[in-house]
């Protein structure tokens, strides 16, 4: 913030309180019933007693009592589909941010499979304009790996950097050529870029439905096996191995994959991975009945990958959560299943749907809040929201105990594709603050 | 029989999860339907007023004509619509079609598609009722009851039947329609075929798989060959049909391995010298032709389930 700007009127009131809070933060050690004061976007005071009666009776203060509620670094998300610029019937940039800012995140890095895609500076430009001009959360974008996501040029990553881009991948589609992945972890590397990739070996899937199993062959869907994931994997941990660069796994979803990724960080691979929400909630027998809601890429798999990827996420084998929130209308969902676009959103749901495993015991709290902000910030080089004293507040507060239906009225998210609606959760976010300011606040009147 | 079996589906769309009772009620109302088509005057006046479209997105000669014959000796009206993949790429949505189409109040909406679960989509959307003609590579379950009516005509019975299903099971919606149905009715089923066309999981329908086709012969009651598409040939699943004839054919040598009354079937369309040599296929213990006069019978019986007025529901053949 400019110290040269003038004070608008509303500056003078920009004091937020929030009293007894269960504060949680690992990166600090931080697990403790405190108060929180932020003012003028920084939090100022975190402490026993630090919003003092004097803080809370000033006319300038807005209090909100912490009382059962938790206080979480914002989260950080590594991917989703803001589909802006060229889809915006499915989303934009003002309602994936509004989303994102609903669902407690504090920054969102968005993939490049946008119309155009972008693989250029000036699209990162224009993203990047177009997200503060909207305000909320930070955007951040990814560029692509190749020019059009077609697998063959390699993009202007140091220009693209330069533009804003944390990091480039072809999310979506695979790079399955060996050379050129060979080509893009060396360039990337140059400019300490890390490639994402989307592990899918397309030959092996080709008009692939769902996982492969016993239930794709009593659908008659073509099946989606885990080894096309799983070769992809194998491959790029030999090639960033013998380049040293650094590699990310997207959306990891085969017990295959997460044994492969084991073996890497214990040979000291420079490797990170992400796991979505539902790929740790939801199996492939959510498919049955033909519900294109539960159609994805990678697809959701077996009992087995489940237990595996989640005891994964809580060894830190897979570093962090991903959303891969990925909007559809009812054009690309309410048709054959062959027909219907694969993906889900997630942004607005990622705290109901992964505090039930804190609950059933899956999950450590610590892991789940590093694995939203400090361990995704650190792939992508940003820095992590805290609740250090002094730092921005980037903070959610949390109601671990509010129960409620989800609903598709109740989503910002332009489209409503998720399994999930009717469904009856608990844990909701309450506030949002990024970049020292609220983006989102559930309290209104009644904070 | 003192007790019929009761029917009280609002759709035909797949045997998996149908109750044994439904499949025995559809199987005893074609026993008279069968006769009407014998007789010289083919015709009933069971579903008179009621209309029957044949929607049809694949191709089919067999199953479109059953179907149509099978309704106009109902004294249906029946429509047939045939939509080329390629009109519907530039045309209207399945959902519109359907919507347009039940604006004209159809009772009964008999589906083709290409897309595994397309009939379920339909049936979801429309106050129709839906039989389903061949979804993707899910399921045909007229094609399964057809076959449990030829079966049961020339066996005696089902249960405890060895029933082996040979072939490109990968891509075929006959059988996982056969193998529901034959395993409820207390048959017992094994696949066979080159493993490139098995797919995962088969074991889990109740089946015993066999990756060449003796072992599946061997004993087996029931002899069914799968059509092998042409497609399949020639590329990274078959290398060519002539191979594939030679290890996976049905001929005499190996039909031997068979019970010796034992039968052969084939949903048709034949590769005669691929996946069925011709002597077999002409053959004594072959009643591939008796599938499809089944066919009609057993259509007849399904359209009429599902849209005979209340009052109507005793066979009137």
């Amino acid at each position: 913030m400019s110290s040269t700007r003038s004070p608008s009127p509303r500056a003078a009131s920009r004091l937020l309180v929030v009293t007894d809070v269960r504060a949680i933060d690992p990166a600090i050690g931080l697990d403790a019933l405190i108060d929180l004061v932020i003012e003028d976007g920084l939090l100022t005071r975190a402490g026993v007693g630090a919003a003092t009666a004097e803080i809370r009776a000033s006319e300038r203060a807005q209090v909100v009592s912490g009382s059962g509620l938790w206080a979480l670094p914002a989260f950080v998300d590594l991917h989703a589909h803001l589909r802006e610029p060229g889809q915006e019937y499915k989303e934009d940039i003002a309602s994936g941010l509004a989303a994102a800012a609903a669902g407690g995140f504090a920054h969102v890095c968005v993939m490049p499979n946008t119309r155009p895609v972008n693989d250029t500076r000036s699209i990162t430009v224009a993203m990047l304009a177009r997200a503060r001009e909207v305000g909320g959360p930070a955007l951040h974008p990814i560029g692509a790996i190749t020019m059009g996501q077609k697998g063959a040029e390699l993009t202007e990553m140091g220009d693209l950097k330069d533009a804003g881009a944390v990091a480039v991948s072809d999310d979506g589609r695979c790079v399955t050529n060996s050379a050129v992945m060979r080509r893009a972890l060396e360039y990337a590397s140059n400019f300490d870029l890390p490639v994402i990739q989307h592990a899918e070996d397309h030959a092996l899937t080709e008009g692939a439905q769902m996982h492969e199993g016993a239930l794709s062959t009593r659908l008659g869907l073509r099946g989606w096996p885990r080894v096309a994931e799983d070769v992809i994997v194998a491959r790029d941990l030999l090639l960033a191995e013998a380049i040293g660069a650094r590699y990310h796994v997207a959306h990891v979803s085969s017990l295959g994959s997460v044994r492969l990724l084991r073996e890497a960080k214990a040979r000291g691979v420079k490797v990170s991975a992400e796991v979505t929400p539902h790929h740790l909630t939801l199996t492939d027998a959510s498919v049955l009945g033909y519900d294109t809601a539960c159609k994805v890429n990678p697809p959701l798999r077996e009992q087995a990958d489940v237990d595996a990827l989640r005891a994964a996420l809580a060894d830190g084998t897979i570093d962090a959560i991903a959303t891969d929130h990925a909007p559809h209308s009812s054009l690309e969902k309410d048709c054959e299943f062959a027909e219907a676009s694969p993906g889900m959103i997630g942004l607005e749901l990622v705290v109901p749907l992964l505090l039930g495993l804190v609950r059933e015991g899956a999950l450590p709290l610590a892991r789940l809040v590093d694995a939203l902000t400090r361990a995704p910030a650190r792939i992508v080089g940003l820095a992590a929201p805290t609740l250090r004293e002094g730092a921005t507040a980037e903070i959610c507060l949390v109601d671990p105990a509010r129960t409620y239906t989800i609903e598709a009225a109740r989503l910002r998210s332009k489209s409503k594709n998720t399994p999930f609606l009717g469904r009856t959760v608990t844990g909701a976010v309450r506030m949002t603050l990024a970049g020292g300011r609220v983006v989102f606040d559930a309290f209104g009147g009644e904070g | 029989m003192s007790e019929r079996a009761r029917f009280d589906e609002r759709h035909l769309l797949a045997i998996e999860g149908l109750r044994k009772d439904s499949i025995l009620a559809v199987l005893d109302a074609a026993e008279p339907f069968f006769d009407v088509s014998r007789r010289s005057v083919r015709k009933v006046p069971t579903l008179r007023g009621k209309t029957v479209i044949n929607l049809f997105y694949e191709a089919s000669t067999r199953t479109r004509t059953s179907f149509e014959l099978a309704g106009k000796r109902l004294s249906a009206d029946v429509v047939n619509i045939s939509v080329s993949t390629s009109s519907a790429v530039k045309g209207e949505t399945l959902l519109d079609t359907v919507k347009n189409l039940e604006a004209m109040q159809p009772d009964v909406l008999v589906v083709r598609h290409a897309a595994s679960g397309a009939a379920a989509f339909i049936a979801a959307r429309t106050r129709a009722a839906v039989v389903n003609a061949g979804d993707g590579t899910h399921e045909h379950p007229t094609q399964a009851l057809l076959d449990a009516f030829t079966i049961r005509r020339a066996k005696g019975r089902i249960e405890g039947l060895e029933v082996a299903i040979c072939g490109d099971v990968l891509h075929s919606r006959v059988a996982r329609s056969n193998v529901a149905l034959l395993t409820t009715l207390g048959a017992k089923v094994r696949f066979a075929g080159p493993r490139t066309l098995l797919p995962p999981g088969l074991e889990a329908l109740g089946a015993k798989v066999y990756d060449r086709l003796e072992p599946a012969l061997e004993g087996a009651d029931v002899v069914m060959m799968l059509r092998v598409q042409r497609e399949r040939l020639g590329g990274s699943f078959l290398p060519s049909t002539r191979e594939y004839g030679r290890i996976f054919g049905l001929n005499e040598a190996r039909l031997a391995l068979a019970k010796p009354d034992a039968i052969v079937m084939h949903p048709g369309p034949m590769n005669r010298g691929v996946e069925i040599d011709p002597a077999v296929a002409d053959g004594p213990r072959s009643v591939i032709l008796d599938q499809v006069e089944a066919g009609v019978a057993v259509r007849m019986a399904v359209l009429w389930l599902l849209a005979a007025e209340p009052s109507e529901r005793v066979p009137s053949a």
